[in-house]
């Protein structure tokens, strides 16, 4: 049986018909085209279909997009306005702390939602907080390094 | 120069797109593809009985189910091996999809299309096949007995045996060596399975208009798949394109093509009429790809009183999996890398290769080199010990010298020529990474353990890799190069060389890479080779384009091209302000036009101005365009250096092992881009802790592999990963225009041998098999103190 | 890796969730943070007719606590309960949980019906003596059961909840007085399930010493391995961690060795006595 759900979705409402079935992964990916959003293992492991819900940081493949009927979603496509980059997204690039880019957007949603509840967390903060996201190219140093220069972008914006 | 950019971290031109989710990666193309998915075999062995796909026809959305009989005998046909050897006696290749017998789990035995992956799924579940299972041979021992085959035609499961022999400078072989040498040891070392395991899998998208065939591919290479397919499928190769967007990660395991599902994928394309994707999933990833490392070394060695190694000799056991399709390429590298930065007085080293009904055994970044690392810096340590001497007095007496270059090994290495070492400075690297670490200071120091470890890596193979180069009348410059990228960043580096040779600011300069339609000839990216071959042959691409813009400017500046130099994309004549023509105007100029459609192609219009009517437009021997394009074929490999040491706590309770400090120098030539050589030490040397503390692939009696899932197969967070710190030593190479040598695997190589080393200064118990666990250490331990 | 196909319901209310879940009976599951759920149903190891999604029925998501203790609603989130501070050792079990962004979705009933041995919050719900409130649909009404923890925790990924059942609420039992509370496990990679835990509960009287010690082991056992060590504490904290690596039951598997469970569950036991200890000496 197919559902008809509306999700707000990097701010626009999107109504799609889905089954109940369908994974909020790939709903955004498949059936809204927002192909930023990767999908690395569809166990929960690997943190690349990481998304923000309600600004929480959450797993889209381990999510139904029925359940999430009418709820906020931002993905990486959302986390600056078009043609821009969020501190987070300078920072990584500053730093290095992408090579094939598969899981960054799955950092990415995790590190701005971390920063946004803790602005100048420490270094064990940080790899706690990473700790949800496997990447297979960058060995993290980079990544954490990356968060601690964004929250000093932040910083200095506000 | 304001131009020069070679040797600078210029921060990497792919980010801004892969920042804001505007990367296109395999799964991200073709939104109304049909979806491919396979059943794959639950038995590590068995015979195909019957294939029953009746309940699976009502499935919402199938569109196809095929079989291995529904396939036409040029599609149906093993696939191809791809590096044949004359060792590997008895290659063996899969069908594309089982024939009678399946040989390891993942084995793909029916291939079904469907509107979508989830009704593919389906209707995978409904296809009942009947098997009649067989006797599964799982691991190196149980192979060898050859009680049970893999291949009915392969005797003892073995499909290769190798041997290489290397005399001492007196003319004894290594056996004879060890039985004279004053002191001698032997022992086993062992290193388990892992994978290279990218987030981004396997995926195949293809498209056919009835005439041509255009194939994405997540492969390490295009064109390389181009040939593969257009051979199986029988059309023109001038009928297929194939293009690697970007791709989430390879390591290996996609260098290996054409995989089943890169034959299978196109031809129902073409079958249907309909674009078909297959996109893999993480459980077909470690089932149905490739793993590596899994290897049992048996090694003697024969030594003086001051360590030197006066004889060498390794036997080990090589697990090829299921199936050969990749050749002997990882147990070869083995076998001649694992001398390292050493010279032995005499080796021998031979192999035999067996099969077994597991995934089968393909390249994984360092490929063969951390098991021959792991032997080699084993077996110093052990020489260490035994004469109780400091591990790294005993290396500083078998390094070759920095006067001995080009060092030759006398032996043949993986791409078929020489292993002759072009330069390095082991001694000063040494000097470096004690250093780096404080070694003196920290050597017996209780409660903690360090560990040392060196290698030399060949890199930068051939046969060749070429590159196109054209400034367009925008001042604008396209790079393009055969080889395909996995985020080591090829579009920053190529454009870094493109913009150094040829003067002109980074940001007006593009890269293309793995796009069968910008560039047809290419190798692939493997071995740490991208930026040695293709960054060679783009240096040399872009030379041949300068030195026509130089011609062409000076007629028009009536200059001797000798006097001229190109700055910012303009050409000037040295020391003379004023006398100017920007690189765009100089495209116009090259390319004589009879149609004006915009004002810079007004000026090459046969009317615009003086003409020499005693030449044609075009000069004899000469081409209309800015552009050109060259090749780079080494005359052999180019060979890295470095040395790792790491400081490791093992908890006296619990037996866990923390690596406090990992310090790693390193020499790959000259840096093109110092920021993305340490990008890559950090993520090898994070593979490497993997495969020392974390990863393995088990299997069970029956074939099963029983982690294969991230939940399982412990990849490690950031939480596991030390922090990396970093020197650099650069030793030119002399055979290349750039001087550079390869750095994408070298953080791997060494890592296990590192961590044993340490882990075995800690509890001063001899660590030969990794990748160690608590409870392996446990269990150490436990058996000491029973002693 | 896609789910089969399922019929699904998304209930407003309990009496609509508990009819629903009477109606598709054994046929059917329950998705809440769905963390454990939707894995298995990914690799298609369990294919459930129908799954009843509570995450809107909006009663269930509360967090009471009282001077007894705190009772969890079905729908409250890990990270909810963690933020919330309500119980120390709820608290200090939950950050062990797998990584942040699965504790923003999975939640702490799921966790107690998930019933998986090696898991934390079964362990603190056996060693604090705990209980599962169980509702169902009965007669036009709806029937609810108090089940204990020894009696909800019935075997590995088993748990008392029947057909038709849904756990509405789980009930911990606040320390008390001169009460102090530890735990300490060992995982592989930090966030992944512990090759061993160890949740340990010390009660001290007015002069310090031990009146009551208990710990309940994660890993070791078909369920959380709950073992009284008050009289062996009597002779130290190692005796008792010998007590209790009698109790225990591990097996081998790939991570570890049963002898290496054995041998981590005493080290483990005797830290977490210890700091539960030292705890309740502080707060006393």
């Amino acid at each position: 049986m197919e559902h008809e759900i509306t999700l707000v979705v990097n701010g626009t409402a999107r109504r799609v018909t889905v089954p109940a079935r369908r994974l909020l992964s790939d709903c955004l990916r498949h059936d809204l085209g927002l192909t930023g959003t990767h999908v690395g293992c569809e166990h929960g492991v690997c943190g690349c279909c990481t998304v923000l819900l309600d600004g929480e940081p959450v797993r889209s493949c381990l999510t139904f997009a029925v359940t999430v009927d009418g709820r906020d979603i931002t993905t990486v496509e959302g986390l600056a306005p078009a043609g821009g980059l969020s501190a987070v997204q300078r920072a990584f690039a500053e730093c290095h702390a992408l090579q094939c880019g598969f899981c960054t957007p799955g950092f990415l949603c995790t590190v701005t939602a971390l920063l946004r509840d803790n602005p100048a967390p420490t270094d064990e903060e940080v790899l706690e907080g990473l700790s949800g996201n496997l990447c297979r190219c960058t060995g993290y140093q980079n990544i954490a390094k990356a968060v601690h220069r964004a929250a000093e972008l932040l910083a200095e914006e506000s | 120069m304001t131009t020069k950019l070679f040797g600078e971290p210029v921060r990497r031109r792919e980010d801004p797109r892969l920042l804001t989710g505007q990367g296109r990666y395999l799964d991200d193309l073709g939104r109304d593809a049909l979806a491919a998915a396979f059943v794959r075999s639950p038995h590590a062995h068995a015979r195909i009985r019957d294939i029953d796909v009746t309940r699976a026809l009502d499935v919402p959305g199938l569109v196809a189910i095929y079989t291995w009989e529904d396939l036409p005998e040029r599609v149906a046909r093993p696939l191809p091996l791809l590096i044949p050897h004359p060792a590997l006696t008895h290659g063996r290749t899969a069908y594309p999809l089982a024939r009678e017998i399946v040989r390891h789990v993942g084995e793909a035995v029916v291939m079904v299309v469907a509107a979508d992956r989830y009704a593919a799924e389906d209707a995978c579940g409904l296809i009942d096949v009947d098997y009649e299972p067989l006797k599964a041979v799982v691991g190196l021992e149980e192979a060898v007995q050859g009680a049970q085959l893999v291949h009915e035609d392969v005797p003892g499961n073995l499909g290769t045996h190798f041997v290489q022999e290397v005399a001492g400078l007196d003319g004894r072989g290594a056996r004879e060596a060890i039985e004279a040498a004053p002191h001698t040891l032997a022992f086993r070392l062992d290193i388990e399975r892992s994978a290279s395991t990218p987030l981004e899998g396997r995926g195949v998208y293809a498209r056919w208009d009835g005439r041509d065939l255009r194939v994405y591919s997540s492969t390490q290479t295009s064109s390389s798949v181009r040939m593969a397919v257009a051979a199986a499928l029988q059309l023109p190769l001038t009928q297929v394109e194939v293009i690697a967007p970007d791709v989430g990660g390879g390591f290996g395991v996609k260098i290996v093509h054409p995989w089943p599902e890169e034959v299978l994928v196109p031809w129902a394309a073409m079958t249907l009429g309909r674009e078909v994707k297959w996109a893999e999933d993480r459980r077909e990833h470690f089932i149905s790809s490739a793993h590596e490392r899994g290897q049992v070394h048996y090694v003697r060695v024969g030594f003086d009183d001051d360590g030197r190694v006066l004889g060498l000799d390794v036997t080990f056991l090589h697990d090829h999996g299921a199936y050969t399709h990749y050749g002997i390429i990882v147990p070869i590298i083995t076998s001649t890398q694992l001398l390292g930065p050493y010279k032995i007085g005499a080796y021998r080293v031979e192999f035999s290769a067996v099969y077994t009904n597991t995934v089968q055994v393909t390249p994984y970044r360092g490929a063969g080199r951390p098991q021959g690392a792991f032997c080699m810096e084993r077996t110093m340590d052990k020489i260490a010990r035994y004469l109780g001497k400091d591990r790294t007095v005993v290396r500083e007496v078998n390094f070759i010298g920095p006067d001995e270059f080009p060092y030759d090994q006398r032996m043949i290495f993986q791409d078929g020529r020489p292993l002759i070492y072009d330069s390095g400075n082991y001694p000063e690297m040494l000097r470096m990474i004690k250093e780096l670490i404080g070694w003196d200071e920290h050597v017996g120091r209780p409660g903690t353990g360090i560990g040392i470890g060196c290698y030399v890596e060949g890199t930068g193979v051939g046969p060749y890799e070429g590159g196109h180069v054209q400034i367009t009348s925008d001042g604008r410059v396209h790079v393009s190069t055969g080889l395909t990228s996995q985020g080591q960043g090829h579009e920053t580096v190529f454009a870094q060389i493109a913009a150094t040779e040829l003067g002109v600011p980074i940001e007006r300069v593009s890269v293309v890479t793995g796009d069968t339609r910008r560039f047809g000839y290419a190798v692939g990216t493997f071995a740490s080779r991208a930026a040695v071959v293709s960054g060679s042959a783009i240096a040399l691409a872009c030379r041949k384009v300068r030195e026509k813009a130089l011609r062409i400017a000076g007629d028009a500046l009536e200059a001797d091209p000798a006097d001229l130099e190109i700055e910012d994309g303009v050409v000037r004549v040295a020391g003379a302000p004023g006398a100017t023509i920007p690189l765009g105007t100089v495209a116009v100029l090259a390319n004589p036009l009879r149609y004006a459609f915009d004002e810079e192609a007004t000026r090459a219009t046969p009317f615009a101005g003086a003409a020499d009517f005693d030449r044609p437009p075009v000069a004899e021997g000469d081409e209309p365009g800015l552009e050109g394009r060259d090749f780079y074929s080494p005359i052999r490999s180019t060979f890295a250096a470095g040395m790792h040491a790491a400081i490791v706590e093992t908890d006296p309770d619990t037996a866990e092992i923390r690596v406090v400090r990992y310090a790693v120098v390193h020499d790959c030539g000259k840096l093109i881009n110092p920021m993305l050589v340490e990008g890559q030490i950090h993520g090898g040397v994070a593979q490497g802790i993997g495969g020392a503390l974390y990863e393995r692939m088990v299997y069970d009696a029956h074939g099963q592999l029983v982690n294969a899932s991230f939940m399982d197969f412990l990849m490690p967070y950031a939480t596991e990963i030390p922090h990396v710190e970093t020197a650099h030593l650069e030793t030119p190479s002399p055979l290349n225009p750039l001087g550079v040598k390869g750095a994408g695997e070298a953080g791997v190589i060494p890592v296990a041998a590192v961590i044993a080393s340490a882990v075995e200064d800690a509890e001063g118990i001899e660590i030969d098999r990794m990748p160690l666990s608590p409870s392996e250490l446990f269990d150490l331990r436990t058996a000491r103190d029973m002693k | 890796m896609k789910p089969p196909p399922f019929e699904y319901h998304a209930p407003r209310d309990l009496d609509d969730a508990l009819r629903t879940l009477a109606r598709v009976g054994t046929d059917g599951k329950v998705l809440a943070g769905g963390q454990s759920l939707i894995p298995m149903l990914n690799m298609r190891l369990m294919a459930p007719a129908h799954l009843v999604d509570i995450n809107r029925v909006a009663s269930l998501d509360g967090v009471e606590a009282g001077a007894a203790g705190v009772r969890v609603g079905a729908l409250a989130r890990h990270s909810q309960v963690e933020r919330g501070r309500s119980h120390p050792l709820l608290t200090r079990a939950l950050r062990l949980v797998a990584h942040p962004v699965i504790r923003n979705r999975g939640t702490v009933v799921g966790s107690l019906a998930h019933a998986d041995p090696a898991a934390e919050l079964p362990a603190v719900l056996a060693v604090l003596d705990g209980s599962v409130r169980l509702a169902r649909w009965e007669s036009g009404r709806i029937a609810t059961r108090e089940v204990g923890a020894r009696e909800f925790l019935v075997g590995p990924m088993e748990s008392a909840v029947r057909p038709g059942e849904l756990a509405v609420s789980a009930f911990f039992p606040a320390l008390g007085p001169r009460t102090g509370a530890a735990f300490e496990e060992l995982a592989r990679r930090h966030g992944d399930y512990a090759l061993a835990g160890v949740c340990a509960v010390v009660r001290l009287d007015e002069d310090g010493q031990v009146a009551a010690a208990r710990v309940a082991c994660t890993g070791v056992g078909p369920v959380p391995v709950v073992v009284d060590v008050t009289e062996a504490s009597r002779d130290g904290w190692d005796a008792a961690a010998r007590r209790v690596q009698e109790e225990i039951e591990p097996e081998d598997d790939i991570h570890a060795s049963a002898a290496y469970r054995r041998h981590l569950v005493g080290v483990l036991a005797g830290r977490a006595l210890g700091g539960a200890a030292r705890e309740a000496a502080g707060g006393a």
